[in-house]
């Protein structure tokens, strides 16, 4: 089975049982994805399986066979941190750090969503063209990645000062 | 996790070959629901055909919709004509799960999810669904989150969907195939009530694979919507959720679509409810009595009777907003 992670090409064999979390950290020795809830419940698992976030929990590795993955370990460019990260630091956007990983992920799929155009459940105009990160869009947007620490106000002002375009 | 077999579908006639010699096999979807449950081995499959890789379509029908089963629920919910033709369907995929697990589930894998009633996940509970027989918890347990129209004595179970609360609301078509050959099924009569046999939760036949769900044309389906009430303001079941559509001519009702969400076994369309509203003025006081009309048979257990009361307002409140009369 073959399986593309962070751009390389990864040749594995793993019982049909292991899920893609399981593969990245224990196969594949990428601990930067984390296992929080094993249930798809914390989203601190989260990846990328070809630009769109995934929890990689519930996701069986031999069914991502042939898929891009990119974890957190992919996010990091030849110029050192991603701008998203820089600013977690910079606002506050952890303290223990478990989470971490899966909202960096996540945070930079929803940015992809949102160029795309995709409503959520809060967007009041369906049919709008054009979606605006606010506040309410983005604590909708990433519900699916709990914080115990409860730093939501630095992880919501990082993704905002990296994703939210200030009209000038 | 019990060991499995897996093997991926290439297209229907593939996917039901498979299933008819890979002994124990079930589909699998996007797995967000079945990987789960088979971590906690209420299910233990012995192969898994992978139905993924069929048809992800989203085309035009005879002025409806027609959905490859395999497609993505992100990506129904975000497409153009569900947004602008069927916003209740939009609004509920939307208010379901994590942006996450919606990337992953199928429209048919949304269909046929199973309940999250806790005791179903339990195996220190007993339960009807998971153990044929063998008694029910919930009834004299914790059941805040549980049935109260539908049920039996043998089950309160709930059906977790969001988004078959607006497929039926909308009267969807469900297209399958097996051995015996294609056939097509109402949404409405595709999930059956627990009665005896809450194990039994669809008329599906063994291995009969969702191909495709279609939606008929329902032009004044664009002026819809979909409410959930849960106990977090996102990524929660509901407690109540309503699917509305509503047309109003001279302040009578002309038409309406109603279906509930949270309170059944299954997702609820609230017949009685439309055609007491049919031709009735479009006030507060006929939405109440036609909330009122449906909610006649609820039985309340311990800790969700309050489910009642709730759902009566939330069906007022949705009608009043389509109805454009909200106060």
């Amino acid at each position: 089975m073959e399986i593309i992670v962070n751009g390389r090409a990864i040749e594995f064999s793993a019982d049909t049982r292991t899920s893609l979390l399981d593969l990245l950290r224990d196969h594949l020795g990428l601990t930067g994805t984390k296992k929080g809830c094993d249930q798809g419940a914390c989203g601190a698992c989260t990846v990328l399986a070809d630009g769109e976030r995934i929890n990689s929990c519930l996701a069986l590795a031999v069914q991502y066979q042939g898929r891009a993955i990119t974890t957190v370990e992919g996010l990091t460019g030849e110029g050192g941190l991603h701008p998203l990260q820089r600013a977690f630091i910079e606002h506050d956007g952890f303290q223990c750090g478990y989470c971490t990983p899966g909202q960096l992920c996540s945070a930079v799929a929803m940015a992809g969503e949102i160029e795309r155009g995709l409503p959520s459940v809060v967007t009041e105009d369906l049919c709008a063209e054009m979606m605006t990160l606010s506040h309410d869009e983005l604590r909708e947007r990433m519900s699916g990645n709990l914080c115990r620490c409860g730093a939501y106000n630095g992880i919501v002002e990082a993704i905002t000062a990296t994703f939210v375009k200030v009209r000038t | 996790m019990t060991p499995f077999t897996y093997a991926r579908a290439d297209n229907v006639p593939d996917a039901l070959r498979l299933a008819g010699t890979m002994e124990g096999a079930k589909y699998l979807g996007g797995g967000t629901n079945l990987v789960d449950l088979m971590r906690e081995t209420v299910e233990r499959p012995r192969a898994l055909v992978d139905v993924s890789a069929l048809s992800t379509g989203i085309e035009e029908k005879d002025g409806g919709l027609f959905i490859g089963a395999a497609a993505k629920n992100t990506a129904l919910a975000g497409n153009r004509i569900v947004r602008q033709r069927y916003p209740m369907l939009a609004r509920a995929i939307l208010a379901g799960a994590s942006a996450q697990i919606r990337n992953m589930a199928t429209v048919g894998g949304n269909i046929l999810q199973r309940t999250r009633c806790t005791y179903f996940y339990d195996h220190a509970a007993r339960c009807n669904k998971r153990a044929p027989g063998a008694g029910c918890d919930a009834i004299d347990g914790f059941n805040r989150m549980h049935a109260i129209l539908g049920a039996s004595p043998a089950c309160v179970a709930t059906h977790p969907s969001d988004m078959c609360v607006a497929l039926v609301a909308l009267d969807a078509i469900v297209h399958t195939d097996c051995s015996e050959g294609p056939r097509s099924i109402p949404l409405a009569d595709l999930h059956r009530l627990p009665g005896g046999s809450p194990d039994v939760e669809t008329s599906l036949k063994p291995h009969e694979l969702i191909t495709a769900v279609e939606l008929p044309a329902l032009p004044f389906a664009a002026r819809s919507t979909y409410r959930k009430v849960r106990d977090r303001a996102s990524y929660a079941f509901a407690l109540v959720s309503v699917a509305a559509a509503l047309v109003t001519v001279d302040g009578k009702v002309r038409d309406v679509r109603l279906a509930l969400g949270g309170v059944a076994p299954k997702p609820w369309r609230a017949w009685k409810a439309e055609s007491v509203l049919r031709g009735q003025p479009a006030t507060e006081e006929s939405f109440r009595a036609a909330a009122e009309a449906e909610l006649a048979d609820a039985v309340g257990l311990r800790d969700n009777g309050f489910k009642m009361e709730l759902a009566t307002r939330t069906i007022v409140s949705v009608l009043s907003e389509l109805a454009g009369t909200h106060t």
